[in-house]
């Protein structure tokens, strides 16, 4: 089982607060691994530094065993090789089909290509009809469906889902959470989800992770951690003891 | 960038690239635009034509668009005027930034003689000022033949007056009369005294809306007389007299004047030809300029 | 009254002075303002307060420095540039160049925060970010681009004094009205009032449709 990510010893800090702590983590290929936690607690921090787009403060981040530092010359390949899809669909003022042909664009590959494979995106989200439409007249869910596609299309070996499906209406949430599943198994990529819904994570993950007080607390699989946890902060987590 | 329903195959599918094209166009014509300034310059340059620095009141009484053409026809030099205040026509000329001066204000052209930026200074021809004011004339100058008694009068009367303020001919001229009534203007302390800082016509457009009095050229006057409600109070006094004078820049201290055509629409002016002319001018049945022309060039 | 081809002669000057230094202006302001929302460096927040202060920067003081460089006695007098339309674009371009940065700077920030990270985490570079975001921008840029316009085709202190209101080589739509009004022939100077009007009408329709073209 080879190692796809991980975080060594991770600190950070935001205008002089420590949001984490010393933070560690080993996400094997191929896996969906949730990250669950109270509001605030650095979920999103967590998924920014995996995806490269900040610096830890101490620590170290890792893929497939070698440690990557933003700003290196490694660093813009692996960012490559990973997309992340934010809670609010940031689309770009353009067509659905230009919104996912974007991070084609950005790597060179040609016209033909391009057409082939945004098309195809967008079939696999439902949305081949709309292409030629600007992407803001869409709905949220829908602009969150072409948000997926203009990450899957790119057939990163690591995806990272901040929120993702917070206020959609139930139909896309399935839908998108239906899209994860099959991107994961069509491609055996990596999926870091990062959701403050507990049925989501559920559903979803392999193995979640108990963000708390900047540590995880518990990463367990997903079974073992909803029914069986070992920490009493995970406990009262999930009973919902803790105000969340 | 146009986003209609054509079809998917045949549109470029990505805009992100179209700024940079965008831009490049842009600079395309930007370059374009400014190398056919820059030649329009050139050419420019290189057509015979003179720069005069005038004063505003012989653009507006339209002496110089008539004599201009008439110039070019008997020479072949164009003229080309730029039509300021009398400082600041002699300040351009100090500069270099033109080939000869047009004005009406001795007491200016003086010194810049002596500081020797003028090759030669010819007299041309001269207007009168006028004292012009409303049908009521408060201060009690109609008929009046000395300009100073009547600014007396309205100094002692406090009758509303407009200056220029402007450091014109015409300006000059007025202040040197109320250095002979012995007043200094203070705007600021006098209410019946003020200052529009503008040209002719506009300080004659104020004066006659505001019932004031004002020292105005003839030209100027006789242009504007039947659509202002202004008097014709004061003239005939030699003092009132208002003289234009022509002058050549120095070469020898501006190198890049045109000294062949100045010197050219110089003698022109003052030769029977141009002093023919000058008298031939008319506005509205006035002839607005007596020739006294000399040749000191 | 009016001589129609000289009438003709002065819009073609106006479009050709005050075009050219919006054109100027866009090709300078643009990526200017685009570089400095976009990049972080030290006196950043000076620079941008100093590009919206010039949006106040009285053209006729503009005209009045422009004049001073450009004479005779002037450092740049060798050029021969006073009184020609060069001269007055030169002095137009000196203020439309911050109004077109400043203008960009604002519409780019605005794009700035809402999708960076969203290009970063599609793999965009620094360089690809920043023609993303000029082109996610652009219907701010292209006000920008309307605003300079605006401001060259309008103002008459720059062009006045270095240009010196020459008939036949250096006269605009806006001097030519100042000289009708100082001569007080109200009418005439009301008609080329309107004659400018319809002008900046026009072209603001034309911009303002290419506007909504890209726009999607």
């Amino acid at each position: 089982m080879t190692i796809s990510l991980a975080l060594r010893g991770v600190q950070k800090r935001y205008a002089g607060k420590e949001v984490l702590r010393g933070v560690d983590a080993e996400i094997p290929a191929g896996e969906i691994f949730g990250v669950v936690g109270p509001s605030g607690v650095g979920k999103t921090t967590v998924l920014r530094l995996l995806d490269l787009l900040e610096t830890p403060d101490a620590g170290e981040i890792h893929y497939r065993g070698r440690a990557v530092r933003r700003g290196s010359l490694e660093s813009l390949e692996q960012r490559r090789r990973m997309a992340m899809i934010m809670q609010n669909p940031t689309t770009f003022r353009a067509t659905v089909f230009e919104n996912v042909a974007y991070g084609l664009w950005l790597r060179g590959v040609s016209e033909e290509d391009i057409r082939g494979r945004a098309f195809a995106a967008l079939d696999f989200v439902g949305l081949l009809e709309r292409a030629q439409e600007p992407a803001a007249q869409l709905s949220g869910g829908e602009q969150q469906r072409v948000a997926f596609a203009r990450a899957a299309v790119l057939r990163p070996e690591v995806l990272f889902l901040d929120e993702f499906t917070s206020n959609l209406d139930p139909a896309n949430v399935r839908l998108l959470e239906e899209a994860t599943k099959r991107y994961r198994k069509e491609t055996g990529a990596t999926v870091v989800i990062v959701t403050h819904n507990l049925f989501q994570a559920k559903r979803l993950a392999d193995r979640v992770g108990l963000l708390l007080d900047g540590r995880f607390i518990e990463v367990a699989p997903t079974h073992t951690f909803f029914e069986n946890p070992s920490r009493p902060e995970t406990r009262a987590f999930l009973s919902g003891e803790m105000a969340y | 960038m146009g986003r209609g329903s054509s079809s998917l195959e045949n549109r470029s599918p990505l805009p992100w690239p179209g700024f940079i094209t965008t831009w490049r166009a842009a600079l395309v014509v930007t370059v374009i635009l400014v190398f056919a300034g820059l030649a329009v310059t050139v050419q420019s340059h290189a057509d015979t034509h003179l720069v005069l620095a005038a004063t505003t009141d012989v653009r507006d009484s339209g002496l110089l668009d008539y004599l201009g053409p008439l110039f070019q026809i008997d020479t072949g030099i164009q003229v080309r005027y730029v039509a300021v205040g009398t400082g600041q026509a002699l300040d351009i000329a100090r500069r270099g930034d033109a080939d000869m001066v047009l004005t009406h204000a001795p007491s200016l052209e003086l010194p810049f003689m002596a500081e020797g930026h003028g090759l030669c200074r010819s007299p041309l021809m001269y207007n009168r000022f006028l004292i012009v004011g409303p049908a009521s004339d408060p201060g009690h100058i109609r008929g009046l033949t000395n300009a100073t008694e009547a600014f007396r009068r309205i100094w002692q009367t406090n009758s509303t007056f407009y200056s220029r303020g402007d450091e014109s001919g015409t300006n000059v001229k007025e202040l040197q009369i109320w250095a002979r009534v012995g007043y200094t203007p203070s705007p600021q302390n006098d209410s019946w005294y003020n200052e529009t800082g503008q040209g002719m016509a506009a300080t004659l457009t104020i004066a006659s809306e505001k019932a004031g009095y004002t020292l105005t050229d003839e030209a100027t006057f006789y242009t504007l007389a039947s659509a202002l409600p202004l008097d014709l109070l004061v003239s005939g006094d030699p003092f009132l007299a208002n003289h234009y004078h022509v002058i050549v820049v120095n070469p020898a201290v501006h190198p890049t004047v045109n000294e062949d055509a100045a010197l050219s629409f110089a003698h022109w002016l003052v030769s029977e030809r141009g002093q023919g002319l000058i008298g031939d001018y008319e506005v509205a049945g006035h002839q607005l300029y007596t020739p006294e022309g000399q040749d000191r060039c | 009254m009016i001589d129609w081809s000289a009438v003709a002669q002065i819009v073609a000057l106006t479009l050709l002075v005050a075009g050219t230094s919006t054109l100027i202006g866009a090709v300078l302001g643009v990526p200017a303002g685009a570089f400095v929302a976009l990049k972080k460096f030290r006196g950043r927040n000076f620079v941008r307060t100093l590009a919206f202060t010039f949006y106040g920067f009285p053209p006729v003081l503009a005209g009045l420095l422009v004049y001073l460089v450009l004479s005779r006695s002037g450092p740049l007098g060798f050029l021969g540039w006073l009184f020609t339309p060069i001269g007055m674009i030169v002095a137009q371009s000196l203020l439309v160049v911050p109004i077109v940065m400043g203008v960009t700077i604002s519409a780019v920030m605005a794009v700035e925060k809402r999708l960076h990270d969203t290009a970063l985490t599609l793999g965009a570079d620094e360089r690809q970010w920043r023609a993303t975001a000029i082109h996610e921008a652009r219907i701010g840029v292209l006000t920008a681009v309307m605003v300079g316009f605006g401001r060259a085709v309008s103002e008459v202190g720059a062009v006045l004094i270095v240009g010196g209101n020459i008939a036949g080589q250096t006269r605009v739509l806006t001097t030519v009205i100042v000289l009708e009004t100082s001569a007080a022939h109200y009418l005439e100077a009301t008609i080329f009032g309107v004659i400018l009007f319809i002008l900046a009408f026009a072209i603001f329709a034309v911009l303002q449709r290419l506007q909504r073209e890209g726009a999607v």
